[in-house]
């Protein structure tokens, strides 16, 4: 059985499934039943010295043909409790845990004694960490406080400077996406003393407009105002953040992935990429604290599957691969090929590749008799009062997709439309040149000792 | 004959012939939507006569555009909310859906179909066109006349629509099983035509003389006609009082509170079609104590599709395989059964296999009422009086690309090509003609 243990700077936890700050994180109450529903840790959300006022309503979600919740904004501020409530809960909840990680969120104006102020009095509450709220997009930032400074590496640095000066636990610090390279405030914040960094936190976003009262949503009496955006949606934007800091020769501390997982293969890619542990809110405020369960359960599973003992083992493994577009190998090649025993005739791969990629996909329509006589094995028919019907056929005629492997660039898009499993898959030819990257390619070109690439003949 | 308010409440006939499959809730019409794959050429539109692009309504339904979901249904076939009720989907649009091969269940395009055109009832879609001048007489105001007459006034063509009946609609109207198309919602179809400014005379039964002379006072004349009565079974004592003819016994849902119909205790139907089916499943919500339906072949030859056949099974409704009526049982004129005598024949799967009668092998099913569903006779007289109408094997012959039959001027769809197909059939045979009545006009 594989361990799930980890030690994020210091703090062991027993597993790296923490729960992010924010909803979920507000009270004790919610935090208890996060640990014992099986989450490692817990980010405690956000505290300040005097709690904030909240709007109704708060939350705005994206579907996507009646799946709910691809994406999901807010807002909501940091805690509308008073520092004195939260951190009576602190207290007992780590009392009552000391197996788990528990951080305490911070945000305070930005002079130094508030900051002095609120990170002693969190570690005399008994906290395993802090971590540094430079995030949220929404609100605070308008008062000069979460992304306002997350967005200025100089104040990143100098907020860090101010609690490592008295922090005798862990800090971590959390960077915003809503800016061009995080990695330069990661690297502020390492500068300033920084013990861990997590990310994302939510994206600048406005969700809707009602298009019957033309108000944004979420609304508050028919207004609204930007918000933060998280959920599976942003996750792919999250990894990449991850995968940049994580790479950087310049910011060596552990990192704490956020944005989007839900299911235990989210998690898993943070891990590769190099997170230490993750956090998850969004999963949770939708499903509740359970799925964690099946977040173990996939982790473990894979784990023993792949032969990783440890999550150490799993950590940044995939990292090394992300390298910059111009290392990328020009001479590799695939192509789609489409299983026609599996095609269900939707023409799905077509249209995609017609209309908006290569035109490598042939299109014919093949009268029934033709199709049978030679798929006859394959065509699943059935029959209702004395009539044979083709599922996937119509008006007598069979759409048959061949790839033209001649053009095909092997761009994936056929293979990512299509609704089979495995039905098109995307195979390596021989191109039966070495390996060379666009660097290697340029390199060689000035140096008179390759030819020119010349476009393909069908554009 | 008893009725079926003796036996029933009016509360439990009502739930009887409430509507099946039900309509779906907003809930369900949206997640069963987003379902459906968006196929490229897809088979669904392909297999659907009318050509209705599914795909398009199905996905204007997913993203609320209702609407719109309406008007591409009911530009491709003006009978789409029937179509949706009564289309016999899992060998139309449904058996096509590549959903079947995927999920083993295809998209409810029907029920979907339904749920668009429900919710757009009394929004008006479509306008004459700019008036020619030309009139058309349309024979006979069924799903293929109506569409015809739809048609034709979209291109600006005067229409007078001639039909035999009390009511508009033809089958449409009374020949469907009342839980599947009820009359209010039919004449709620037969209204998106009317209000296209057409002319609709009821208690109009032309002969074929009265037809032959409007090819000269009409621009182009089509024969919507349909079928006529019962085929006999030609056997003894067929005039005995009980015996129905399918088509009448389901009228009266239409015509009749269903407290009024009559129905038998035992119910016996001979045939093993579709209507037979209708007539068994209505029998059965009549209260009739128990209902049999008779067929001369086998049940791999049934001629009833699979779902109708699982909803008669459903009523429990008992089936008698290999029996082929010799004749009627009467006493003092009044049916009480009938006689059958077993068959035998080579191949049970085909419907053309040679039957042979068992000797010796005579028995009696008794019952107070039976119900002929044989399927209707061609109008051979009226047909007769066309002259240079080809006829062949019942069915008028016509140009299958513009409905032209080969009197000049007159042109045919509808039941009276097929010898009983479907409402969606019916429908396209209309349009075609109408395209066809349309080019020859303005070649004219």
């Amino acid at each position: 059985m594989p361990d799930l243990s980890i030690e994020f700077c210091g703090v062991k936890a027993p597993n790296p499934f923490w729960l992010a700050s924010g909803p979920p994180t507000n009270s004790e109450y919610q935090v208890r039943r996060a640990f014992d529903a099986g989450w490692g840790g817990a980010v405690w959300k956000t505290i300040a010295h005097e709690p904030i006022v909240n709007v109704s309503s708060r939350y705005g979600g994206v579907d996507y043909d009646r799946r709910k919740l691809m994406g999901l904004n807010n807002i909501e501020l940091i805690t509308d409790r008073t520092l004195d409530t939260n951190l009576k809960e602190v207290a007992r909840v780590k009392k009552a845990y000391p197996e788990h990680a528990l951080f305490v969120s911070l945000m305070v104006e930005s002079t130094r004694e508030a900051w002095h102020d609120i990170t002693k009095q969190t570690q005399d509450a008994g906290a395993d960490g802090v971590e540094l709220n430079f995030g949220c997009p929404h609100g605070m930032s308008e008062r000069g406080m979460g992304s306002a400074v997350g967005q200025v590496p100089d104040y990143a640095c100098m907020i860090t400077e101010w609690v490592k000066e008295v922090a005798t636990i862990p800090v971590m610090v959390k960077l915003t996406p809503n800016i061009t390279d995080p990695v330069a405030i990661g690297r502020a914040a390492v500068q300033g003393g920084a013990d861990a960094i997590s990310l994302i936190n939510t994206l600048n976003s406005i969700m809707a407009v009602d298009l019957d009262t033309l108000a944004p949503k979420p609304s508050v009496r028919g207004d609204g105002s930007h918000g933060g955006y998280c959920g599976p949606a942003v996750k792919p934007i999250a990894l990449n953040m991850v995968a940049s800091v994580a790479g950087d020769s310049q910011i060596r501390v552990p990192i704490s992935g956020i944005g989007g997982i839900q299911a235990w293969q989210d998690a898993v890619e943070f891990l590769l990429l190099g997170a230490n542990s993750v956090q998850v809110c969004t999963a949770v405020m939708h499903y509740g604290f359970r799925i964690v369960e099946h977040l173990k359960s996939g982790l473990e599973g894979w784990m023993s599957e792949k032969g990783f003992s440890t999550i150490r083992d799993v950590v940044g493994r995939s990292l090394p691969r992300i390298k910059t577009w111009g290392d990328l190998d020009l001479n590799y090649k695939v192509i789609a090929e489409i299983d026609e025993r599996k095609c269900i005739h939707c023409g799905l791969c077509y249209i995609a590749c017609e209309d908006g990629c290569h035109q490598s996909i042939k299109w014919d329509r093949v009268p029934m008799s033709d199709y049978l006589a030679s798929n006859g094995a394959d065509a699943q028919a059935f029959r209702s009062g004395g009539m044979e019907v083709f599922p996937g056929a119509g008006g007598d005629v069979v759409n048959v997709f061949t790839v033209k492997e001649e053009i095909c660039v092997g761009c994936n898009m056929c293979s990512l439309v299509c609704p089979v499993e495995e039905c098109i898959t995307m195979k390596e030819v021989e191109t039966g040149k070495p390996p060379m990257s666009w660097n290697a390619y340029q390199a060689l070109l000035s140096a008179g000792k390759t030819e020119k690439i010349e476009p393909p003949e069908h554009v | 004959m008893a009725r079926a308010g003796d036996r029933l409440s009016p509360a439990e006939l009502s739930r009887n012939f409430a509507d099946l499959p039900t309509p779906l809730t907003v809930d369900e019409t949206l997640l069963e939507a987003s379902r459906c794959l968006f196929c490229f050429d897809a088979p669904c539109t392909r297999a659907c006569p009318t050509h209705i692009d599914v795909p398009k309504f199905i996905r204007q339904i997913l993203h609320q555009n209702t609407l719109g979901a309406a008007k591409t249904i009911l530009e491709s076939n003006i009978f789409g909310g029937s179509c949706a009720r009564a289309c016999p989907t899992e060998v139309l649009c449904e058996g096509a859906c590549v959903d079947h091969v995927l999920m083993k269940a295809p998209v409810q395009i029907g029920r979907l179909q339904r749920s668009a055109c429900d919710a757009t009832t009394g929004v008006r879609f479509f306008e004459p066109g700019p008036p020619t001048g030309k009139r058309v007489a349309v024979i006979g105001s069924g799903p293929a006349g109506l569409s015809c007459a739809h048609e034709l006034r979209k291109r600006g063509h005067e229409v007078v629509v001639f039909e035999a009946r009390d009511v508009p609609g033809g089958l449409n109207t009374l020949g469907i099983a009342a839980y599947k198309i009820s009359t209010e919602f039919a004449l709620s179809e037969v209204d998106l035509v009317r209000q296209m400014g057409i002319e609709l005379l009821l208690n109009q039964r032309k002969s074929g003389a009265e037809i032959k002379s409007m090819l000269s006072d009409y621009d182009a004349v089509f024969l919507g006609i349909g079928l006529g009565s019962t085929a006999p079974l030609g056997i003894e004592g067929e005039d005995a009082s009980g015996v129905w003819e399918a088509l009448d016994f389901i009228f009266q849902t239409h015509t009749k509170a269903f407290s009024d119909c009559e129905v038998g205790r035992h119910v016996l139907i001979i045939g093993a079609g579709n209507t037979a089916i209708d007539v068994a499943t209505a029998a059965h919500r009549l209260g009739a104590g128990q209902v049999t339906i008779v067929y001369r072949r086998g049940e791999e030859a049934m001629p009833a599709f699979s779902y109708e056949y699982e909803l008669a099974k459903g009523d429990a409704v008992r089936f008698e395989w290999y029996a082929q009526p010799v004749r009627v049982v009467e006493h003092d004129g009044v049916a009480r059964g009938i006689e059958f005598v077993r068959t035998a024949l080579d191949d049970p799967a085909s419907r053309s296999s040679q039957l042979r009668a068992v000797a010796g092998s005579n028995f009696v099913l008794e019952a107070d009422m039976i119900v002929k569903a044989l399927g209707q006779e061609p109008l051979l007289d009226l047909l007769a009086a066309l002259p240079g109408l080809q006829v062949k094997g019942g069915k008028v012959v016509v140009d299958p690309a513009t409905g032209a039959t080969g009197v000049a001027k007159l042109f045919a769809g509808g039941d009276c090509l097929s010898k009983g197909g479907e409402i969606v059939d019916a429908v396209q045979d209309g349009k075609v003609a109408a395209w066809g009545i349309d080019a020859m006009i303005n070649h004219a």
